[in-house]
């Protein structure tokens, strides 16, 4: 079974050299502490910044420098600045190659839900939607069941969606998953995780 | 025509009116338009829809209008770190309208461009899409249809904005990701009043470094700013 940092290592192998990526809230934020060797990445920060670099040196932090989650960051040679349209437009229009994002819930046609929990938990989509429709690909990190031990990677998603069969791949703490036809694919599986335990924690159709 | 003013008061002087709609720039407490939120407050206008990326913090930001509620409804992507807003919103006190983030800066981007609709992928298929004009248009690979809805753009009777820095006629430089929905925001207002850090003399700003042209701005203030930090995140000296 992978841990948080072992996820986001497995995540990272998903970069690849020249791509501009946007990661989400939690677990994708840790991807970029294992972005590999020789590939270069520009991380995109939707608040309005290409080029995020990493959290400031006590002392060197500036408010007007943040990324999305609101944490104080640090720009680099190559950064970009720009305006929020500005940021949508090189999402929705298809530019940044590649989002990694949290999940609440996926579904094996690839629906998402990740950002509310109706009478319960109301915060808002954020910038998810958006990514979601406009990036080149969309993968997913997150825990395969929530903390009563239910899969979260269903036939169908419970909760409101954030998209319609957006996803392509499922990274968890049990391994990787592609969205096919039919349903999902195992691609591998985490370490000390047979591919029988895999598809017993998965309540979605796996095919293949 | 004169574009100073002296205080943020004065800047809204005639401005304000109970129900109006407010268009305010800012993400999270970062670059947000904290003099003229003051003032607002102060004014004790009512009735308020602030279309704003976020509430502000309980006593930073919009969540000062909350405590003091004057404000009636928020169009808004996040609005997770306030807790007042919360408390407001399941006891019905307060309306809300989501809007994903990028549909959001849109809606002011085409409300200042003269554009009152457009078509987005953005929220097709969620509860975002119920009660939207659908239109497929061939995006997709060879020329495939794809699913899009309309969304309206934006036209407040008012936008409050923070810049780094003004020139007297208003053109405007912002300061790193303090730029975010204050340049969108500004444009979208009948009326667009700004607070900056320093206004300059004309003539001091490069003109291919604007940011914003004066014709969108109409008042401007000078003031301290306290640039309060949500989430301050460090990592250790090498």
């Amino acid at each position: 079974m992978w841990d948080r940092n072992q996820m986001a290592a497995r995540a990272a192998q998903e970069l690849q050299d020249g791509w501009y990526v946007n990661l989400g809230i939690g677990i994708p934020t840790l991807v970029s502490n294992y972005i590999p060797e020789g590939v270069e990445v520009t991380l995109q920060s939707e608040n309005g910044m290409l080029g995020m670099g990493p959290f400031p040196v006590e002392g060197t932090e500036d408010a007007d420098l943040i990324n999305a989650g609101k944490q104080t960051i640090t720009e680099l040679p190559q950064t970009a600045y720009f305006d929020s349209a500005q940021s949508f437009a090189m999402i929705r229009g298809g530019k940044i190659a590649m989002a990694i994002l949290g999940a609440m819930e996926v579904a094996e046609n690839g629906d998402l839900a990740n950002w509310m929990i109706p009478n319960k938990l109301v915060k808002g989509m954020g910038g998810a939607m958006d990514l979601v429709a406009g990036v080149g690909r969309v993968v997913v990190v997150m825990d395969h069941a929530n903390k009563h031990g239910v899969s979260k990677v269903l036939k169908e998603c419970t909760l409101p969606l954030t998209g319609k069969a957006v996803v392509d791949r499922i990274i968890t703490n049990l391994g990787v998953l592609d969205v096919v036809e039919g349903g999902l694919k195992i691609v591998e599986t985490a370490d000390g995780v047979t591919e029988d335990e895999l598809r017993a924690a998965t309540e979605a159709t796996i095919v293949g | 025509m004169k574009k100073v003013y002296s205080n943020a008061a004065e800047a809204l002087d005639g401005l304000l009116h109970d129900g109006m709609f407010i268009a305010a720039g800012g993400f999270g407490l970062c670059g947000i338009p904290e003099l003229l939120l003051d003032a607002i407050k102060d004014a004790g206008t009512k009735d308020l829809t602030f279309a704003s990326n976020n509430a502000g913090v309980d006593d930073f930001g919009i969540g000062i209008l909350l405590q003091t509620k004057q404000v009636k409804k928020m169009i808004s992507s996040y609005v997770g770190e306030n807790a007042e807003f919360m408390r407001q919103y399941l006891s019905k006190e307060l309306e809300l309208e989501f809007n994903p983030q990028g549909t959001l800066a849109e809606r002011m981007r085409a409300g200042g461009a003269g554009i009152p609709g457009f078509f987005t992928k953005t929220g097709v298929g969620t509860v975002i899409a119920e009660g939207k004009f659908e239109k497929q248009f061939p995006t997709g690979p060879d020329g495939a249809m794809e699913d899009y809805i309309m969304e309206e753009g934006m036209f407040a009777d008012l936008a409050i904005v923070k810049a780094w820095k003004a020139d007297e006629t208003g053109n405007l430089v912002f300061r790193k990701t303090a730029r975010n929905f204050n340049a969108p925001a500004a444009t979208c207002g009948k009326v667009c009043v700004v607070e900056v850090e320093e206004i300059v003399p004309t003539g001091s700003l490069d003109p291919d470094a604007i940011h914003l042209p004066g014709i969108y701005v109409h008042r401007i203030i000078q003031g301290t700013h306290e640039k309060r930090i949500e989430q301050r995140t460090t990592r250790p000296a090498a």
